[in-house]
Formats: C-alpha cells, sequence, structure tokens
C-alpha cells in the first residue's frame, strides 16, 4: 500500500492560460459528450523488457484504462482508434491537429512510457486541437505494476484540467462482496479499484460482515462484525490485516463511520431494544454520547468541517432523517416528504445530503440541501440504498437489489453509480454480487 | 340537536361501511396475515410440544401482538420447567428496510420478546438477544407473505 502511493511528480513542463480553451460543463446532465482521443502511449524502444508484464502493450493498455474512465463519466466520447492518423510518438512530439479536428477529436491526450532500471517513467499531455495549443504536460515514475494506477491519475490530471473539477479516478472502493444463497449469504469485505479492477477480499467470509467505510487517509477501515457471534463494530488496517474491535460496549455497536478528521468513529450502540448515537476518540478512547432518545437514532454522518451530523431516527413515528451539532444539541428534523428516508450521507463539498427513501414500495437514491430543502430523486427502483460520495460530491455509488422469484431465486446484489445530475446511471462490474459500497479519497493527491 | 342525529347516524353508516370494506381487503390479500403480522404456522418450529419458537411482527414495528403474547407466556412457562436452559432470542427484519435502521429494528424486536419473557418471571441473565436485521430471511422470496415471515423474533436454545 505505502509502495504504490509514493508517487513521484516529477515535472510539470507547461500549463498555459486557459481561455477559450475546450472546456467541459458538469454541472448539468451532458448530452453532448466531448469527443476526446486518447493516442496509445508510444513504448520507447530502449524499455526494459520484464517477465511480470507485457511491456509492448503497455501504451495500448494505458490508453485504454484512461478512455474507460472518460467514457464512465458520460461527459466524455473517447473516439475509436482505427481513425487515429498519426503515430503515438509523432502525435506525442507535436500533433498534426488538422488531422485530429478531421474526426472530430476536439482533445488529444498523447504520451510516452519508459522502462529502465525497473522502474515505470510517463509522460503525456492533452492537447486542444481546435486551438491548437497544449494544455497540459505532466510526467512522473513509479513501479512498472502500478501502471493501472498511472492511467487514472492521468485521468484524473485531464478531467481537472477540461472540467475545472477535481477528480475521482485514482480511487478504491470498499464493499460487501456476497455469494451463497439468499438465506445463507456468505460476506466479505472486498477492495477494487474504482473501475473494477484488482479486486482484493479482505475477510474469509466465516462471519458476517456489513457496512465498511474508509478513514480519510484510506488506510484505516471501519465496519461491523458479527465475530463469535458477538455483533460489534471493528477497525482494520489494510496495509497490516490487523483488525480490533472498536470500544466496549456490552451490546450490538453498527453503523460505524469516520469523522472528517479521522480521529473519531461515530456510530449506534443498541441497548434494551434502543439505538443511540455514540461517538469515540480513537486515541483517549474516550466515549460519548451523543443522541439519547427511546427511538431508533442511526446512520450517522459528519458534515466535512465536522460540525453537524446528520443521523436517521423514528422518533417522529417513521424513519426521518436530522442534522444536529456534532456535540447533539440543536437536533432538527429535516425531512417532511411523503414516504419514510435512510442512510443520510454528507456531500464531501458540504453542500447536499444523499439519502435513501422509501415511497409505495420503491426505493429511490436522492439528494437534498443540508437543511432538506430541494429535494431531488435520481433514481428509482425495487430495491436500493446506501449511497456513497466520490470524491468530488459529483457522483453516488450505491447498492441495487433485485427481487426474488416464489422458490427464492433470481436474487441478486449488484454496485451501480448515478450522476447527481441524475444522469449516467451505471453498473459497476464486480467478481461477485456486492453490496455497501464506500468510496474512497482521492489515493494521490 | 336534530342535525346532530342524523350526522350521527351517517356516521355510524359510514364508519360500518369502512370496517366491512377493511375485512374484504382484507381477506383478499391474504388469509395469513391480519393488521400486517403473520399469523400462519409455516416456518415455525418448536422448542417443545406446543411451544413455538417464534414471534411475528408489522412492519416497522415492534410490538407485541395478542398471538405473539401468547406464544411467550408458552416459552417462559417452558422456561420455568427447564430451568437449565438458556436462550438466544434473534430478531430479524424484512428485505423492505434500509440495511442499518433494520439492524436497529431487530434488535428492538428481539427486546420486546425478552423484556415479556422478563416479565413473566424468567431472568435476564438466561436471555441473551441478537439482531440479524435483514441478513437472514426465512424465506427468501419478495412477497408480502415471505416478508411477513421474516419479520420476526425467534427464541433459541443457547446451551
Amino acid at each position: 500500500m505505502k509502495k504504490i502511493i509514493t508517487f513521484i511528480l516529477i515535472c510539470i513542463f507547461s500549463s498555459k492560460s486557459a481561455h477559450s480553451l475546450v472546456k467541459v460543463d458538469i454541472t448539468r446532465g451532458n448530452l453532448d459528450p466531448l469527443p476526446i482521443a486518447v493516442s496509445p502511449l508510444y513504448v520507447d524502444t530502449k524499455s526494459e523488457k520484464l517477465s511480470s508484464l507485457e511491456v509492448d502493450d503497455l501504451g495500448k493498455n494505458v490508453s485504454k484504462v484512461i478512455e474507460n474512465n472518460f467514457r464512465s463519466t458520460g461527459l466524455f466520447n473517447p473516439l475509436k482508434k482505427d481513425a487515429f492518423v498519426q503515430k503515438p510518438d509523432i502525435a506525442h512530439l507535436k500533433p498534426r491537429f488538422e488531422d485530429w479536428r478531421l474526426i472530430k477529436a476536439q482533445a488529444l491526450i498523447t504520451g510516452k512510457l519508459l522502462i529502465k532500471d525497473k522502474k515505470l517513467k510517463v509522460e503525456f499531455r492533452l492537447w486542444d486541437t481546435t486551438a491548437a495549443q497544449e494544455m497540459l504536460a505532466l510526467s512522473f515514475t513509479t513501479t512498472p505494476e502500478n501502471w493501472r494506477r498511472v492511467a487514472h491519475i492521468i485521468s484524473d490530471k485531464v478531467y481537472e484540467r477540461l472540467t475545472g473539477e477535481s477528480g475521482y479516478f485514482d480511487t478504491r472502493v470498499i464493499y460487501v462482496s456476497e455469494t451463497g444463497p439468499k438465506g445463507q449469504r456468505i460476506k466479505k469485505l472486498a477492495l477494487m479499484d474504482q473501475d473494477g479492477y484488482n479486486t482484493k477480499y479482505l475477510t474469509l467470509g466465516n462471519e458476517l460482515v456489513l457496512t465498511p467505510r474508509f478513514n480519510p487517509t484510506n488506510q484505516l477501515v471501519t465496519y461491523m462484525s458479527y465475530f463469535k457471534n458477538m455483533p460489534r463494530v471493528y477497525l482494520l488496517d489494510i496495509e497490516t490485516g490487523v483488525q480490533e474491535v472498536v470500544g466496549s460496549f456490552p451490546g450490538m455497536t453498527f453503523a460505524p463511520r469516520f469523522s472528517p478528521d479521522g480521529k473519531k468513529i461515530i456510530m449506534s450502540y443498541a441497548e434494551d431494544g434502543n439505538s443511540d448515537i455514540y461517538s469515540m476518540d480513537m486515541e483517549t478512547r474516550v466515549v460519548e454520547k451523543i443522541t439519547d432518545h427511546p427511538s431508533i437514532d442511526t446512520s450517522p454522518s459528519y458534515s466535512p468541517d465536522g460540525k453537524f451530523i446528520c443521523f436517521n431516527s423514528d422518533r417522529s413515528g417513521l424513519q426521518q432523517l436530522y442534522v444536529m451539532r456534532s456535540d447533539g444539541t440543536q437536533v432538527k428534523r429535516i425531512t417532511f416528504g411523503k414516504g419514510i428516508y435512510g442512510t443520510p450521507v454528507w456531500s464531501p463539498r458540504g453542500d447536499l445530503i444523499a439519502f435513501t427513501k422509501v415511497r409505495k414500495g420503491r426505493f429511490y437514491i436522492g439528494v437534498m440541501r443540508t437543511d432538506g430543502s430541494g429535494e431531488r430523486l435520481l433514481t428509482e427502483n425495487y430495491y436500493q440504498e446506501a449511497p456513497s460520495w466520490s470524491p468530488n460530491g459529483r457522483v453516488l455509488i450505491f447498492y441495487r437489489e433485485t427481487k426474488s422469484d416464489s422458490k427464492g431465486k433470481g436474487h441478486s446484489a449488484k454496485l451501480w453509480s448515478i450522476d447527481i445530475t441524475g444522469y449516467n446511471e451505471r453498473q459497476i462490474k464486480t467478481e461477485t454480487d456486492a453490496s455497501d459500497p464506500s468510496w474512497s479519497s482521492l489515493l494521490s493527491k | 340537536m336534530r342535525f346532530n342525529i342524523a350526522f350521527r347516524n351517517f356516521f355510524i353508516v359510514l364508519l360500518s361501511t369502512l370496517v366491512l370494506s377493511a375485512c374484504a381487503t382484507q381477506k383478499k390479500a391474504s388469509v395469513q396475515t391480519v393488521d400486517d403480522v403473520y399469523t400462519g404456522t409455516e416456518t415455525i418450529e418448536y422448542l417443545a410440544k406446543g411451544v413455538p419458537d417464534r414471534v411475528f411482527f408489522a412492519t416497522n414495528k415492534s410490538k407485541l401482538t395478542t398471538a405473539a403474547r401468547d406464544t411467550l407466556r408458552k416459552q417462559a412457562t417452558w422456561l420455568r420447567k427447564n430451568k437449565d436452559i438458556n436462550i438466544t432470542v434473534e430478531g430479524h427484519a424484512d428485505e423492505r428496510g434500509t440495511r442499518e435502521y433494520n439492524l436497529a429494528l431487530g434488535e428492538r424486536r428481539a427486546n420486546a420478546a425478552k423484556d415479556y419473557l422478563m416479565t413473566y418471571g424468567i431472568s435476564g441473565k438466561r436471555i441473551s438477544v441478537i439482531s440479524y436485521g435483514k441478513e437472514r430471511p426465512v424465506n427468501p422470496t419478495s412477497t408480502p407473505l415471505a416478508w411477513s415471515q421474516n419479520r420476526r423474533s425467534v427464541s433459541v436454545k443457547a446451551n
């Protein structure tokens, strides 16, 4: 893990001013995605051969990962490579813009890679084909096994340059992998790149595990486990694999999440049929009771400045959303619409709360402002819940289950994502059935 | 006054129509649930002869029905006779709610059963509770009947 994160940004060639250069507006659903050409990266002929990797194909493979990232945004239209006229090495030196304009490319990515002393050195450039200008040029060095991350970082840099927003491609998703029959599901913690590659299983499936969530530095995960049939909140260090129970509560703890500074875990503790919200300081182990109400209080989530907590309570009779100060004072109900509400999650930008809504037997994922106004339902289905934000606050990932038939068959659980514009709903491929996704922050900032 | 009586009569007629139509739809929907609570015997297992192991709940509720209290009194009687047996009460929810809320709801249901057993003289030390939320449905199909069977608390022998 540590090794992966030590990327060295070597140099920034240039980055000319942005006047009238190509730009993508991402604040609304984009029905006219920007045509972008991703030239295969040129593999320097001086490159060493590697036993673990097909070096000759690396340039093409990096470009495919980039294309896939851009396609997944719905904002870009990566063009087919068969139409490309210019060779990768020449295009990278100086593109013949009229060739690229001919195939309607408005932006062009070119690059070069070299493997030397078992290091992978990559440089890339982003070009505006209409203005015939270079927009961005960067290079970096890492270990060759990290080539997919190189592609994700390039994607983030280009996305940032073209949209003005930070990217979300060099990220991971932790989720619960599900196998086996519905009545006896086997669940494991699983970790994958945001595009579904590099899946790793972090637990063996011997006990039920639920609701994993990253800490802000993505090294730790808090989740719920039924280890020894005692449902409790746990902490897992991804690097060392060390797991420990959080606190010494005599009953069930659940619904954990980190505070934005990573110092606390906030969660529910159920005692004699009543669930309240507690926080625990990871260093001092001091436990604080934050809500004290004879109803169910759960699914707490901090605002990014740590000053507020949104949560789910049935104190009005049915599940609704509430916001309070993080010390538990000034509790305010924010949902009054028809139906019930659950799983509130504060956006990393601080402006919105994502939630699950159930109305007339249908499940919705939606967003609203933090005072409950401006509710927008993004997607409706038989069953879906638990949205988690991309680090730039533009995309939500959640899970969706299908009905099972009269024989109990046909049930599935899959991960999906949708833009907060309500556009670009898509399934994220996982090796097994999957639920409870949680998006990491950017791995390299 | 006359108006009041007329109004009252009208109200009584209206009320009885409502009750009748409610009964009619209830029958049509399913004979196995009453007021959203499962009343059938399918899925039930027995701790001993005549002692059912589970009770059922309405959607989002943890209130014990008359039938549930009846079952729990049988369990209490049986537990009083078998002092060496401890139990775990498992609380469950159906698949139509969010996971975290369902964990809390399952815990509340299990505790409702535990509390009732304790009022019938069973020591709280003999009863542990665990919530499985929606994780362990007894009927895996996606039908209102299955959901009613899954909204349950089940007493299982712990030793």
